[in-house]
């Protein structure tokens, strides 16, 4: 059996100072990589984000490259199933479904995103100022909130419906106007723990303003939850958008949307179900993509909530 | 315990006439009148008209008397349909929406625990993976969409239910599977969660360790306690119900008060969109409460009156 062979120098003592004890090694990770790493791993949501991206590329193509207007009539080639030319088919005016249903996705998609940055914006806002102040402000703020949500969401939304002239930002309102509640509700519970963490309690000793306070330590910190809520917001306006076209409160015509095409499908289910199939599907898959990012997200962010 | 209820009852209140309050000016901001949409009415008639229902008194008037009305339970005339009330409306088509609601409810608490047990109890099992994709697909297929698939398969092509109308016990089975879809993927999935969660107690480490059967742990100790979550969903539950019957009793061409009200939008018939949106709202307020005392009933570490305090 061979003998390694040991040198003298071996037994040297190493170089070693009590700063080396603290020196870190490896490349520290931040929240953000940590979080990052397990959503790469959720192989699911993966595939989520992919078709979102996806479909946000299509929107933008999609119409150009059918070779259709979304809204040209051509009542003669009406209700044809889906061939070489049409892809998807036609309505019943004749209208190319492959270049409606991407039309109709940009405007979803936008409904969808525009919805929910709205109620990040205000609820943010109402939420960290009701849980940063507490007390009485808070109990009025948080009241408010509560006899708004008194009233079912949809109620609402249809109410509103009713007195506003029909068109896309009408629509964007109505839903935002008692939409951002949820997302108050959470900042709310999150600032009003992490107002009494110590950085908070160091930074307000140091001398910080309370907005600083606020928009500087306190809403950073609530980003995880933040995320979460807003990718489920998406779904939520979009799934309202096709309802309410659906029950023919939305988006006016010629405008299409995935509600409004299933609205119109509708009559001709029996004979021409292709009609109703692909704003359909799509509304399922646009839904499924975000639910899908959504527990991805808060997998990754909230990683005790397993 | 009458403390927080009186509490309660007066927060109902407020908010009920906050929407009263909310509805009565949303309506009068409508453009067009109620008589807008009908033939040319002569100025002699539509003055007449206004006379009989008020509508030419100033607002505020208008308001008072709505309000009071409102208080009586008295909603007034439907505009649209003369020599109908409110409260005949109401009346005629609540039974309807009540039984579909009901049977949703139903369909959605049993299955929607039934797959979240067997979900938990097969972690990372076949099963689990099954019933939480179930779940997920049913989160994402919106509840028309699945209404009109399954009156596509089970009504057009198979023609083993009827279409539409509400007559027998086999019309209320597609609607209700419709409308109790969503619901029951989410609880399917809050259930799945909670019952994780329980399942990793100490208590049940000691069920088990005292020798106890599988079915009696999972009965007796798991499933009860993990039940929890479930019964404070109720309440969003009976909204998502309630909401969802609107688009479900058009599609299946249900007489329900859900159609009632879309239809007296489309019909700007407002006396009975204030009427029925009251009703809603009085119904859900009341849900609720009665939903918080059963909760604190079956759960004894929840107490009532600790929560002002």
């Amino acid at each position: 059996m061979p003998q390694p062979q040991l040198n003298d120098s071996d037994f040297e003592p190493i170089q070693y100072s009590e700063y080396d004890a603290e020196k870190i090694v490896g490349r520290s990770t931040s929240f953000w990589k940590d979080a990052w790493r397990r959503f790469r791993k959720n192989k699911l949501a993966l595939i989520g984000v992919v078709i979102i991206i996806l479909l946000g590329i299509m929107s933008f193509i999609g119409s150009p490259i059918s070779g259709h207007n979304y809204s040209d009539n051509d009542l003669i080639n009406s209700n044809q199933s889906p061939s070489a030319e049409h892809w998807f088919g036609t309505d019943n005016l004749g209208r190319d479904i492959f270049s409606r249903t991407w039309y109709g996705a940009k405007i979803s998609l936008f409904i969808g995103l525009m919805a929910a940055f709205i109620d990040l914006i205000i609820g943010v806002i109402w939420g960290a100022t009701a849980g940063f102040f507490g007390g009485k402000i808070d109990e009025y703020m948080m009241r408010i909130a509560d006899i708004l949500t008194a009233v079912p969401y949809l109620l609402v939304v249809i109410l509103l419906m009713v007195i506003m002239p029909k068109g896309l930002w009408t629509l964007i309102i109505a839903m935002t106007i008692t939409g951002w509640i949820n997302m108050a509700r959470i900042v709310r519970g999150q600032v009003m723990q992490l107002k009494s963490e110590e950085y908070v309690i160091a930074s307000r000793s140091l001398g910080a303003k309370k907005t600083r306070l606020m928009f500087r330590h306190l809403v950073p910190n609530t980003l995880g939850p933040i995320l979460v809520t807003l990718t489920l917001t998406i779904p939520t306006a979009i799934f309202t958008e096709a309802f309410l076209s659906y029950l023919g409160l939305g988006v006016p015509a010629p405008l299409a949307s995935w509600g409004t095409m299933s609205s119109d499908a509708l009559s001709f289910l029996k004979y021409e179900p292709y009609q109703l199939f692909f704003p359909a599907f799509f509304i399922c898959l646009t839904m499924l993509a975000f639910n899908v990012i959504g527990d991805g997200m808060s997998d990754a962010l909230d990683p005790k909530e397993r | 315990m009458a403390k927080y209820l009186l509490k309660r009852l007066g927060f109902i209140l407020l908010s009920l006439f906050f929407i009263v309050t909310i509805t009565f000016f949303i309506m009068k901001a409508a453009p067009g009148g109620p008589f807008a949409s009908e033939r040319k009415l002569t100025p002699a008639i539509e003055q007449q008209l206004n006379e009989i229902y008020g509508l030419d008194d100033p607002l505020y008037k208008q308001y008072i008397d709505y309000v009071i009305s409102t208080a009586q339970l008295d909603f007034g005339p439907s505009f649209k349909y003369v020599g109908q009330s409110v409260n005949g409306i109401i009346k005629r088509s609540f039974p309807y929406s009540f039984i579909l609601g009901m049977e949703a409810i139903l369909l959605s608490l049993s299955i929607g625990v039934l797959l979240g047990v067997i979900a938990a109890l097969k972690h990372n099992k076949f099963s689990d993976y099954a019933a939480m994709v179930i779940a997920v697909l049913g989160i994402s297929v919106p509840s028309f969409i699945m209404a009109t698939i399954l009156q596509y398969i089970f009504a057009i092509k198979l023609q083993a239910l009827p279409v539409a109308k509400f007559d027998s016990f086999a019309h209320t089975l597609l609607p209700a599977i419709a409308l109790a879809t969503t619901p029951l993927a989410f609880i399917a999935r809050l259930m799945r969660s909670s019952m994780l969660d329980v399942l990793n107690a100490d208590y049940i480490k000691t069920a088990k360790s005292k020798g106890l059967s599988k079915r009696v742990v999972t009965y007796k100790h798991a499933v009860r306690n993990a039940i929890m979550p479930v019964v404070s969903y109720m309440g969003p539950l009976v909204v998502g119900i309630l909401t969802g019957s609107f688009i479900i009793e058009k599609i299946f061409a249900i007489p329900g008060l859900g159609n009632e009200f879309v239809e007296s939008v489309t019909n700007r018939d407002y006396t009975v969109i204030m009427g029925t949106t009251v009703f809603f709202g009085a119904l859900l307020l009341v849900s609720i409460l009665i939903v918080d005392i059963i909760y604190s009933l079956i759960d004894p570490r929840i107490k009532i009156t600790g929560k002002g305090e």
